[in-house]
C-alpha cells in the first residue's frame, strides 16, 4: 500500500492494484520456485512446473469459466450485519469493513449467471480472501439466492467452495447456515437440476458438513485441503501425527468422498460435459474461452 | 458427598453448616438447632435461587456439563416405555456416541435419537464422551429414514461437545455424514422435535437438531463451536473460553430472543442435576406439547413448515 491507497475509493483502488501488482514475483509454497506474476495469472494461478494450485480470485475464476469470459454478476441479498455486536481482538464490524475494502466484494460469495459451452449455468464462488471464506448470514443467504436463481432460470448450479468453516463472529446465526443452505440444495434436487461442487483449497468445517458435501458430483482441485475438523485440533485430540496427504483432495478421492481430482485448467470443459450429460443437452462445438 | 460448581461456594458454605448442625441434632434433640437448620435451609435455597436466576453464559456452560445432569438414558428411563435400542449404520459399524431406537412416548410409537456422554469412566469411553463418528450420524440418518416410513415422530436429545475430531472420522467422511443427517432431518414427513438437554456443540448437534421444534433446557447451551474452541480461534487462546461464552450468545434465553430456537424448558431450582426427575418430567411435557401442535399437519405441511422455519432464521432480527 502507498499514499494513493489512502485517498482513492476502494473500487478504483482494486483496479489500481491490478495494474501494479505489489509483488511481481510470487514464491511457490510447495517448490519454493519464483514465478512472474503475469505468468501465474496466465496459467490460472497454477504454478507452472510444480502444478501447485494457488488461490484464484472470484472474478478471474468466473472470467475463465464462462464462454468468452462473459457473465452477469447476480446481486447478493442484504442481511442484518453483526447480529451479536461482536468483538474479539477487533470489532467484527471493523473487520467486515476491512475485508470489503480489501476485496471489493460485500462478503465471501459472488454469484454469476452465464453460458458454459453454450449451456446456461448459475455459479457461486466462495472467496477465501474474504475473512477465510467463512460462512455467515451473508454467505448463506447468497448461496440460497444463487440456488434460487438456478431454480428460476432452470439451470445447473455450480459452486466453487473455499472456507475455513462457520463465521465465529456471528455465533449461532452462522451455524444455522448449515440447515438453511441444505434446504436450498434440497430444492435444486427436487427440481431435477444438477448441483456440482468444486472443492478448492481449503474447504473445511461447517461448509464441508453442509452444502459442500451434498453435491450430485464432487470435484476437487489438486492438493486442496478438504475436511471437517482442522488438522491442529485432530492432532491435539488424538496426540498422533497425521498421515501423509491427510485431508488432501487426492486422499478424499481415495476415501470415496469426491468423484475426481481435476486440475484447474480442465475444469471448464469438465463442468460443461457433466452439465450437458446430466441435462441431456447435445454435444456442441463452441467458442474458446477469452484469453486471460 | 455433594459436589458444587466453583460459583456455588456461597451455597456450599451454608450447606456445610447445615450438615454440621444436623450431626449435632442427631446426638440430642434440640429445638433451637432444628430451628436454625430450617433458617439455613431457607437461606441456602435463596442463595441458590439468586445464583440460578442470574447465571452467566460461562456458568451455564458449567451447569450444562455438570456430572449428574440427566443424560439420554435418564430421559429414556423416565419418559419412554418399551424402549428398544437399535444399533449400527449398516455400512461400517456401531457408534454408541449416538444412541437410538424405538419406543412408546405417552402411548405413541416414536423414534428416539441422541448423544449419550456416559456417567462413569467405562461408559464415557464406550460412548466416546458423546462425540460421534460418521457411523453415529449415519445410524441417526438410517433411523430417521425408518421412522419416516413407519410414520413415527422423531425425538432427538442433543448433548455433545461436537462431532469427534479424529483421523478415522475424517477418513470415513465426518463432514458428509453430518451433512446427510441434516439433509435427512429436512426430508422427514413426520414431525421431529429436538431438545438440547446439555451441550449443543456445532455441526455435530445440527445433524440431529434440524427439527420442526427445537427446544432448550433453561441452562443448556447451543454453540457454533465450544467456548474453548471459539476462544482458540478468535483470541488464539483457549483460556479465554469465558469471554467466548459471553460474547457468542449461546444461552437458551438469547437464542429464543433471536428466533433460533422455539422454546425453553424450565429447570428445577439449582439446575437439572439437583432434581433430574423434575427436569425429565418438564422435558416430557414440552415434547408432548410440541408434538401436539403438529398433530393435524400433513406430511408435506410438516416438511414445508420445517424448511420455512429454518429459511426465516436471521432474516428479521
Amino acid at each position: 500500500m502507498n499514499w494513493i491507497s489512502n485517498v482513492v475509493p476502494p473500487k478504483i483502488r482494486s483496479f489500481l492494484r491490478r495494474e501494479t501488482p505489489e509483488n511481481l514475483w510470487v514464491k511457490c509454497p510447495e517448490s519454493g520456485q519464483l514465478v512472474f506474476h503475469k505468468d501465474l495469472e496466465a496459467n490460472l494461478f497454477v504454478v507452472p512446473g510444480s502444478g501447485y494450485h494457488m488461490a484464484i480470485g472470484a472474478k478471474a475464476r468466473l472470467a475463465n469459466l464462462f464462454d468468452n469470459g462473459r457473465y452477469d454478476e447476480l446481486p447478493t441479498p442484504e442481511v442484518p450485519s453483526d447480529p451479536l455486536k461482536f468483538r474479539d481482538i477487533k470489532r467484527y464490524s471493523d473487520r467486515l469493513k476491512e475485508y470489503r475494502t480489501k476485496t471489493g466484494a460485500s462478503d465471501a460469495i459472488t454469484l454469476a449467471a452465464g453460458k458454459l459451452e453454450g449451456l446456461s449455468v448459475t455459479v457461486a464462488v466462495q472467496d477465501f480472501a474474504f475473512q477465510g471464506g467463512t460462512l455467515g448470514m451473508a454467505a448463506g443467504e447468497a448461496i440460497i439466492a444463487g440456488m434460487t436463481a438456478a431454480l428460476e432460470r432452470r439451470t445447473p448450479f455450480i459452486i466453487f467452495t473455499a472456507s475455513g468453516g462457520a463465521r465465529m463472529q456471528e455465533g449461532m446465526f452462522a451455524l444455522m447456515q448449515m440447515p438453511r443452505t441444505t434446504v436450498a440444495v434440497r430444492r435444486l434436487r427436487a427440481a431435477g437440476l444438477p448441483y456440482i461442487v468444486v472443492l478448492t483449497n481449503p474447504t473445511t468445517g461447517g461448509v464441508t458438513a453442509s452444502y459442500a458435501m451434498l453435491g450430485d458430483i464432487h470435484i476437487a482441485e489438486p492438493g486442496a485441503v478438504i475436511g471437517f475438523a482442522g488438522a491442529r485440533v485432530i492432532e491435539q485430540t488424538i496426540r498422533e501425527r497425521l498421515p501423509e496427504g491427510f485431508q488432501r483432495a487426492e486422499y478424499l478421492k481415495s476415501h470415496g468422498m469426491v468423484d475426481m481430482v481435476a486440475p484447474r485448467a480442465e475444469l471448464r470443459p469438465l463442468l460443461a460435459r457433466l452439465c450437458k450429460l446430466l441435462t441431456h443437452a447435445p454435444q456442441t462445438d463452441l467458442p474458446e474461452p477469452a484469453a486471460a | 458427598m455433594r459436589s458444587y460448581l466453583d460459583f456455588e461456594t456461597p451455597v456450599a458454605e451454608i450447606d456445610a453448616r447445615i450438615d454440621e448442625l444436623r450431626a449435632l441434632a442427631a446426638k440430642g434433640d434440640s429445638p433451637a438447632i432444628l430451628e436454625e437448620i430450617g433458617k439455613l435451609e431457607a437461606k441456602s435455597a435463596k442463595a441458590l435461587t439468586d445464583l440460578y436466576t442470574a447465571l452467566t453464559p460461562w456458568q451455564k456452560t458449567q451447569v450444562a456439563r455438570v456430572q449428574g445432569r440427566p443424560h439420554f438414558h435418564d430421559y429414556i428411563k423416565g419418559l419412554i416405555e418399551d424402549f428398544t435400542p437399535l444399533a449400527g449404520d449398516r455400512k461400517f459399524s456401531e457408534d454408541e456416541a449416538i444412541v437410538g431406537g424405538l419406543g412408546r412416548f405417552r402411548g405413541r410409537s416414536v423414534c428416539l435419537i441422541g448423544q449419550e456422554k456416559g456417567e462413569d469412566t467405562a461408559s464415557r469411553l464406550r460412548h466416546n464422551f458423546g462425540m460421534a463418528r460418521p457411523e453415529g450420524y449415519r445410524k441417526a440418518a438410517r433411523l430417521m429414514e425408518l421412522a419416516d416410513r413407519f410414520d413415527l415422530p422423531v425425538i432427538s436429545l442433543v448433548d455433545t461437545a461436537g462431532a469427534f475430531p479424529g483421523i478415522d472420522a475424517e477418513e470415513r467422511g465426518q463432514a458428509e455424514a453430518i451433512a446427510r443427517s441434516t439433509d435427512m432431518c429436512l426430508s422427514l414427513g413426520v414431525p421431529n422435535v429436538a431438545v438440547i438437554v446439555g451441550e449443543g456443540g456445532s455441526g455435530g448437534a445440527v445433524a440431529i437438531a434440524t427439527a420442526n421444534k427445537v427446544l432448550m433446557l433453561e441452562h443448556s447451551i447451543y454453540t457454533v463451536a465450544s467456548p474453548e474452541a471459539s476462544a482458540s480461534i478468535l483470541w488464539r487462546d483457549s483460556s479465554r473460553a469465558q469471554d467466548a461464552a459471553t460474547n457468542m450468545k449461546i444461552t437458551a434465553q438469547d437464542l429464543l430472543k433471536f428466533g433460533i430456537i422455539d422454546g425453553i424448558i424450565a429447570e428445577p431450582l439449582g439446575g437439572a442435576h439437583r432434581d433430574p426427575q423434575a427436569a425429565i418430567v418438564a422435558t416430557g411435557a414440552a415434547i408432548a406439547g410440541a408434538l401436539e401442535q403438529m398433530g393435524n399437519m400433513s406430511r408435506d405441511q410438516v416438511r414445508d413448515a420445517r424448511a420455512a422455519k429454518f429459511l426465516s432464521i436471521g432474516r428479521k432480527i
